[in-house]
């Protein structure tokens, strides 16, 4: 029996290794991309979900609300730094008309409901993802993240990190305007 | 020229550490004196070669040499001195020649100064540890070569990534690397002694000063990092839990482990196979740390730019040096004489506990690291595992350890007698318990935790103190006597009492900038004021400022407390023509006990910036923590017993002096 236990650290590192040579030979040339995304959701519904409201606000978020018109959805939390840097662009955009809701990542209430008060709030509707599920349905990556949801309620464009100007002007806006007409 | 010398005198490294890899250790196995000491002229010219490699690299990067690639990459004729010198190691294959120079200087410090070790044993620790060089030195080589030129070269260099361009980054690489590559010591002296078949009190006490010389310069290191991430990154954050700092993290954990499990072992000749153990993986969460960051399975802003070869090549080495070690430890480990016995409730026991937390803490911030790489791999999805999961999981492990660290620490060793040692604490209890009242009073929000936290701080520092106090017969004995006792006490315990007082400072930062942080983020106009905490910050503008090799946007604030001034920020928006590229310099203003943190953001066009200003209480008590741990790294280090070394002391005559023995 003790002679076996000796064995199992050998075998642990066996095991990541292994892992580490599959994931190396997936990143390697001409394989996954890490820097830039899978698309694998574009084009698809948005996942089933239906998330409460941040504890002390009134309406929650559920993947029925996004079918109602274009829309974008942000995954934000008052942790995440960068969250605040394209808060001022997300403001701008709720103020040009655009429907933006929010899924608020493992927040405290109190944070969130801080952070919305400070930096103001863009978000028609925002649910609360309190366990992180939902996030991981959406396959969330990194904070904050921003998806084009169309009118029938399909993933059409995903952006990964905080939004800029540059993404708002060279990709969302001809993006929305694309399924607008159409 | 320079470039070539530097590369021949790698290829001689190469060939040197070969022979230091093979020659000793067949010499060991034949018992063959000459061949055996062949490790130490070996591991003297392995050393000055690599010395010779890098001081032709660093003059490339004076001299602004733009014929050779890495520093066409990696520097600028306009960049200071400072920073042209640390662009050697700023990048992938300048840091791989100074993490091999320092595994060359670590082999050549046990060839120089470790005469009292029996000669098999220190041939074989300087083979492995010959052997992990060429394996490096291969890798260097064969797929990162430093020295490689450029035709035509350029006229100009495409300059330093800005954000590394800082006095605290500059020194944070050689002393991670110390720490990293410190590890192997531990490592290479496990091997030998699974080789030899015999690990005793001698051979944790010839470890001892590698493992806390790697165990200080990794403390440092990690400090030093976080203090930058604090001050560069703009955010008042000072650890993200991001997977490389992780990658970091984790070889500390271990070494903090190490370091309490070898006591066991040098004072009760016991623990023997956990120890080596654990002096292979720490070596292994090293390697680890170096594959994550530099194959290209991550992206972060440390990872250098990477190919997938090196990859490969890195994964290989940390296949074969940790396989290849566990593989030994699994064959072997049976074999090791199991030691003394001692009762649960014992300062054996208490170390074991607190080995068990730290491993288990160190499997946690593992599969945090490395679990979405896993989903990935086999395509479940993307995640990322942040700074939730860590606060969820790691510090409930870290909160009974911490409150456990006093009590251990006055345990008896082979059997404890927890109520004594209860109740002499009990003056730390009590205090603690009106530190969490105070703390609760005085917190508007009533955070319990934090409450609790700030009480396991003060216990921690206070109990740490009162054990001290018994120690040197305070106040019991004449002032004569606590004088002989304080000026005798083994350098380790004042080590030990000092790193587990900074535990105390660092756990009381921690807690109170991360609960009582204040901000106030806002447009501001030139004349615009704002109330932080007891001070008015008023903003006087913003100009154009101009650095040696950027120009800057630069905020003025006055900041006054009541009626007094009390200092001007001057916080800048770095902008890096050569690298095209911007930085944040946050102005701080620090007292011991609070930062007053600005930053400035962009301008909203109507005349007004975006500013944050931060509070930060106690925050600066993180870093005294960590220089405060340092510190006690290097006062254990100053131990009699680690400098006499006196190889073979038998195991009773410790035994008498254990009373006042850590």
């Amino acid at each position: 029996m003790f002679a076996r236990v000796t064995f199992l650290p050998l075998a642990v590192v066996f095991a990541v290794s292994v892992l580490f040579a599959i994931y190396l030979w997936q990143v390697g040339p001409g394989g996954k991309d890490i820097s830039t995304l899978p698309s694998a959701m574009i084009d698809k519904p948005v996942p089933d979900f239906d998330l409460a409201p941040i504890q002390g606000r009134q309406s929650g978020l559920k993947s029925g609300d996004l079918k109602s018109g274009i829309s974008l959805v942000n995954v934000w939390a008052s942790w995440c730094p960068p969250c605040r840097v394209e808060h001022p662009y997300l403001m701008d955009l709720a103020e040009r008309g655009v429907t933006i809701y929010g899924i608020n990542y493992r927040d405290k209430p109190s944070d969130a409901l801080r952070f919305l008060r400070n930096l103001g709030d863009p978000y028609k509707q925002i649910g609360a993802d309190t366990t992180g599920r939902v996030s991981i349905d959406w396959g969330i990556y990194g904070y904050p993240e921003t998806f084009l949801v169309d009118q029938t309620g399909r993933i059409r464009y995903r952006h990964v990190g905080p939004i800029s100007p540059q993404v708002i002007e060279t990709i969302l806006n001809p993006l929305m305007d694309k399924i607008a007409k159409k | 020229m320079t470039p070539e010398i530097g590369h021949y005198a790698v290829a001689f490294a190469f060939i040197f550490s070969l022979a230091q890899g093979a020659i000793p250790l067949w010499g060991a196995h034949k018992n063959n004196p000459l061949l055996m000491n062949f490790a130490v002229p070996a591991a003297r010219f392995q050393f000055i070669f690599i010395l010779l490699a890098f001081v032709c690299l660093i003059v490339s990067f004076v001299e602004s040499d733009f014929s050779v690639a890495l520093v066409a990459q990696n520097s600028h004729t306009l960049k200071p001195l400072i920073y042209k010198i640390s662009g050697v190691w700023g990048n992938h294959e300048g840091s791989m020649l100074l993490w091999i120079l320092i595994l060359a200087l670590f082999g050549l410090l046990v060839g120089e100064f470790g005469k009292n070790l029996p000669s098999s044993l220190r041939a074989r620790v300087l083979s492995v540890q010959g052997l992990i060089g060429a394996g490096f030195i291969a890798f260097l080589l064969f797929t990162s070569n430093p020295f490689l030129r450029l035709d035509p070269s350029p006229l100009q260099g495409s300059g330093l990534n800005p954000l590394l361009q800082d006095p605290g980054l500059a020194f944070h690489p050689p002393f991670l690397y110390l720490g990293y590559v410190g590890f192997s010591m531990a490592f290479s002296f496990a091997i030998a002694a699974l080789i030899e078949g015999r690990v005793d009190p001698a051979w944790a006490r010839w470890v001892r000063p590698w493992t806390l010389v790697a165990w200080t310069s990794l403390t440092i290191g990690i400090a030093l990092g976080s203090w930058w991430a604090y001050y560069e990154l703009g955010w008042g954050g000072w650890w993200f839990w991001d997977p490389v700092e992780n990658a970091s993290f984790l070889p500390w954990l271990l070494g903090t482990a190490l370091l309490h499990s070898a006591l066991v072992l040098e004072k009760r000749d016991t623990l023997k196979s956990w120890t080596i153990l654990l002096s292979i993986l720490a070596f292994g969460a090293s390697l680890l740390g170096t594959f994550l960051v530099r194959s290209g399975v991550l992206t972060s802003v440390h990872t250098f730019a990477t190919d997938p070869e090196r990859g490969v090549f890195i994964l290989l080495l940390f296949v074969i040096v940790l396989g290849g070690g566990l593989l030994l430890y699994s064959i072997r480990a049976q074999s090791l004489k199991v030691g003394g016995l001692f009762a649960p409730i014992s300062r054996e026991g208490a170390l074991v506990l607190n080995n068990l937390f730290l491993a288990t803490s160190f499997a946690v911030v593992l599969l945090g690291t490395l679990y979405p790489l896993l989903l990935d791999a086999f395509d479940a999805g993307k995640v990322s595992v942040g700074a939730p999961f860590f606060n969820a999981t790691f510090v409930p492990l870290m909160i009974p350890l911490l409150i456990a660290c006093p009590i251990g620490a006055k345990m008896a060793w082979k059997r404890g007698d927890l109520s004594g040692a209860l109740s002499r604490l009990r003056a730390a209890f009590a205090s603690s318990l009106v530190v969490i009242v105070i703390a609760l009073f005085l917190d508007d929000n009533r955070s319990i935790l934090a409450g609790c936290a700030l009480g396991i701080a003060a216990w921690l520092m206070i109990g740490t103190t009162l054990d001290f106090l018994e120690r040197i017969g305070f106040p019991k004995r004449s002032a004569g006597e606590i004088y002989r006792r304080f000026v005798h006490l083994p350098r380790s315990a004042w080590g030990a009492a000092t790193a587990h007082f900074a535990l105390g400072v660092m756990v009381a930062g921690i807690t109170v900038s991360s609960v009582w942080q204040i901000e106030r983020i806002q447009i501001m106009r030139p004349g615009d004021k704002v109330e932080i905490a007891d001070y008015t910050v008023l903003f006087g503008g913003a100009g154009q400022v101009d650095g040696p090799n950027y120009s800057a946007l630069q905020g003025s604030f006055s900041i006054s407390k009541g009626k007094d001034k009390v200092t001007v920020l001057l916080p800048e928006k770095r902008s890096y023509p050569a690298e095209n590229s911007t930085t944040t310099e946050a102005a701080i203003h620090t007292n011991l006990y609070s930062d007053l943190y600005i930053v400035l953001g962009d301008a909203d066009g109507k005349g007004g910036w975006a500013t944050r200003i931060y509070f930060n209480p106690l925050v600066p008590w993180i870093w005294v923590g960590a220089i405060l741990m340092a510190v006690g790294g290097a006062l254990s280090l100053t131990d009699r017993r680690l400098r006499v070394g006196a190889p073979r002391r038998s195991v009773s005559s410790l035994n008498s002096t254990l009373p006042q023995n850590r």
